[in-house]
């Protein structure tokens, strides 16, 4: 049976190179779909569909591995992704807090993305940046020693832009 | 070759990265530009120095100046008076908390003294993308001799005598396990390193990795001549692009000089190294559901035996070590097992790394001897903790180990007496807790990790945890019961006795440390209905006394969420519902108006 390839062609046709470049072997999925998902920004069902396909195994093997690994998304991001550092040396120093003002701010809960697709909340787990504890990313970049009532301000220097 | 007259070292880690040090270093070659004196001064970007709190560091050779928390306006001013004038930038001084005194030789530092730096040797030292100055550093010496020498068995020998074990956090003797795969004949087996460092708030192996990338692959050029192999795979996290980077630029360099690839140092070994890269899974910690994920599918663990060195990746002998595992390899080959094995106590010896983080004055990495007192790393090191507040726990072993209290500051740090204490040496996180840490809380931190972590195919882990989390949130909600401690800690023991891996086995180490070390914490909360350490935030409603209230809406304009209410000179009001309980308004408020209930 074929499958319905919602993609578009530009992006079909990159999902097949990718594949080729790992000379289809099911063994490189993991290599396959971190180079789909930077490309995409996530990794829609249609891709994994068409990966699939391209490695000769089962959409549902694709896709435990996806569901599987937290680096893996199904969301796309927000054009400003923000990730909340909850490694323990963040969260004994007021991680949640953070979150819980991000959350607030952005009116999103961890996973989302907002409905015009501006910001997207997500958790990671240490950045490594433990000495500036609390910090939290904004489109890569890191705020570090953050307190909840400097959120606020962080959330307006990228909105509207 | 440029003869220098002075060297900047600059931290290229993470830490000090997300700091602006990539600015300060252009700013630096920039100015020395412009005065004419690129040929004078070299710029260059090391591995971590380990001061994190303090970042980012520069250090000036050859006077050993150690200049902290620079700024990238600051380079100007350091190139004037210390490069130029020969004048230390006092100002940029680190200075001693307790006489206030400014230090510039990191070796006199609290921070450094006690420490030993083994498996971080070259961090903070050379270029991580210059193999000439790792080779300088005595690199690539200990692969040359092991080759020469041409007697696998006398090198795993070597390892056995100096006692080094696992780093990575169940302490296996290395030699051994070198020796377990060598017998296992094959056509092909593969050396591993296993640099997927899942435990939130360690970052031990990404420093070496991206301090000093060549200690690795030397190393594991060493283990696959003792073990029979011509492949490693580094299975690194993609989460760190840094390291990722380093690793890359080395094994190029690496094969370009002939370290890797065919007839090494003209001998018939061959060896080359591949990087296969983790996709953000705790559980691929564990050996044998690392070697799954390296072959593309879910990373689930599976029984042992049969062990990897039996059948391991693609189902050939494989043999699996950490980052400091191998960075410590290539050091104990030069200088002898006898020097190895003086370091440190019985039965651990050498050093090991720890990422010390928390509630402390000195965040940062950190390398001791074996047989340290958390008390010299918490106080001497540390520089005790932050805010004067009052020491409550040390969580070492990650989210498998246990947090150790007071009574325990004097214990020697090795892998048995943490053991003993009820936690374990884990990949070398180190969390301080002071007085405002809910441990009740904590507990739930980790099991919250172990839950979303789980892989789910046993289901004592995947079940049992999550009902172990459920009973934690309950009793932090303060609707839990006598008997919900007694549940806790029986489902605790059954799925630490009936998970199928190391990740189950130990995910309810966090839960039985606790209620072992703070029992009356968690009666508190379940009895009183209280959380003495004030974090529990269903336990706790700020409110404002509105006879104090003058209405200076300093709280209503700090809330982060908008969550105060009220017009000017007038008492103001919190909407609990909306209240995230960050306690941002208790410090904006002058007049102490606002309380916890």
């Amino acid at each position: 049976m074929a499958i319905t390839v919602k993609i578009n062609k530009e992006t079909h046709d990159k999902i097949v190179a990718i594949c080729n470049n790992f000379n289809n072997d099911p063994g490189e999925l993991i290599n396959v779909l971190h180079q789909t998902q930077d490309f995409l920004g996530y990794l829609p069902a249609e891709a994994q569909e068409l990966i699939a396909e391209c490695l000769h195994m089962p959409t549902a093997k694709v896709f435990g591995v996806v569901s599987f690994y937290a680096f893996f998304t199904m969301t796309p991001k927000g054009k400003h992704p923000v990730s909340v550092c909850m490694g323990t040396a963040c969260y004994v120093r007021g991680g949640e807090k953070i979150l819980d003002a991000f959350k607030s701010a952005l009116g999103i809960e961890v996973g989302e993305t907002d409905a015009n697709g501006e910001f997207s909340l997500t958790s990671l787990r240490c950045v490594g940046a433990c000495g500036l504890a609390p910090v939290a990313l904004v489109d890569g970049k890191v705020y570090g020693r953050l307190v909840p009532a400097m959120v606020k301000d962080i959330v307006a220097e990228y909105r509207g832009k | 070759m440029a003869n220098y007259k002075y060297h900047i070292l600059l931290c290229g880690g993470t830490g000090c990265t997300a700091s602006e040090s990539p600015k300060i270093k252009e700013n630096f070659i920039n100015i020395l530009a412009e005065k004419n004196l690129s040929d004078d001064v070299q710029v260059i970007a090391t591995g971590c120095f380990g001061f994190c709190e303090k970042g980012p560091i520069v250090k000036i050779l050859p006077d050993n100046t150690f200049y902290t928390q620079v700024k990238p306006e600051d380079c100007r001013e350091i190139i004037d008076e210390h490069i130029i004038k020969g004048r230390k930038v006092q100002r940029l001084l680190y200075e001693n908390p307790e006489d206030k005194k400014h230090i510039s030789d990191s070796k006199h530092m609290g921070f450094y003294k006690k420490q030993m730096r083994i498996a971080l040797r070259n961090c903070g030292f050379i270029d991580p993308e210059n193999i000439d100055e790792y080779i300088a550093r005595d690199g690539y010496k200990a692969l040359a001799s092991v080759l020469e020498q041409n007697d696998p068995k006398a090198t795993i020998d070597l390892l056995k005598k100096a006692g080094l074990r696992g780093r990575g956090g169940a302490g296996f003797p290395t030699g051994l396990k070198w020796e377990l795969c060598a017998k296992n004949a094959a056509d092909q087996k593969y050396i591993i390193c296993n640099a997927d460092e899942g435990d939130p708030g360690a970052f031990m192996d990404r420093s070496i990795l991206e301090g000093d990338p060549h200690s690795i692959i030397e190393a594991m050029a060493i283990g696959g001549f003792c073990i029979g192999a011509s492949i490693g795979l580094v299975y690194i996290r993609a989460e760190y692009p840094l390291a990722i980077h380093r690793l890359e630029v080395a094994i190029k360099q690496a094969r370009e000089y002939g370290l890797l690839g065919e007839n090494i140092f003209g001998t018939d070994f061959s060896f080359d190294i591949i990087l296969r890269y983790g996709a953000g899974a705790f559980v691929c910690g564990e050996e044998t559901a690392l070697i799954h994920s390296m072959e593309g599918k879910r990373g689930e663990p599976t029984f042992k035996p049969p062990f990897p060195a039996v059948e391991g990746y693609m189902k050939k002998p494989s043999n699996v070590n950490n980052v400091e595992t191998y960075a410590n390899i290539p050091v104990i080959i030069n200088k002898g097992w006898e020097w190895f094995s003086s370091i440190g106590t019985e039965k651990s010896k050498g050093t090991k790394v720890f990422a010390l983080a928390g509630q402390i004055n000195n965040v940062g990495l950190i390398e001791v001897p074996m047989g340290i007192t958390l008390r010299e790393v918490i106080y001497e090191i540390g520089g005790g903790i932050k805010g004067g507040r009052k020491f409550k726990a040390v969580q070492t072993g990650g989210p498998s180990g246990g947090c150790l209290t007071e009574k325990f500051l004097d214990t020697p740090i090795d892998y048995d007496n943490l053991v003993a204490a009820g936690s374990m040496m884990g990949s070398g996180g180190m969390i301080v807790m002071d007085e405002t840490s809910c441990m009740v809380s904590v507990a739930k931190f980790y099991l919250d990790f172990t839950v979303e972590e789980s892989c789910g195919k046993c289901s004592p882990c995947r079940i049992g945890n999550k009902r172990l989390c459920e009973i934690l949130d309950k009793i932090t909600k303060g609707q839990g019961t006598m008997e919900d401690l007694e549940k806790l800690k029986n489902l605790a023991k059954v799925i630490k006795d009936t998970a199928l891996c190391g990740l189950g086995q130990t995910s309810p180490n966090p839960v039985l440390s606790t209620i072992d070390n703070f029992w009356d914490e968690y009666v508190a909360h379940v009895v009183d209905k209280k959380c003495p350490a004030g974090q529990c935030k269903a336990l706790k409603q700020y409110v404002i006394d509105p006879d104090k209230c003058k209405g200076c809406t300093a709280c209503a304009r700090n809330c982060p969420v908008g969550a105060i209410h009220g017009t000017v000179k007038n008492p103001h009001e919190i909407d609990q519902n909306a209240c995230i309980k960050c306690g941002t308004c208790i410090e904006k408020c002058k007049f102490n108006a606002i309380s916890i209930k």
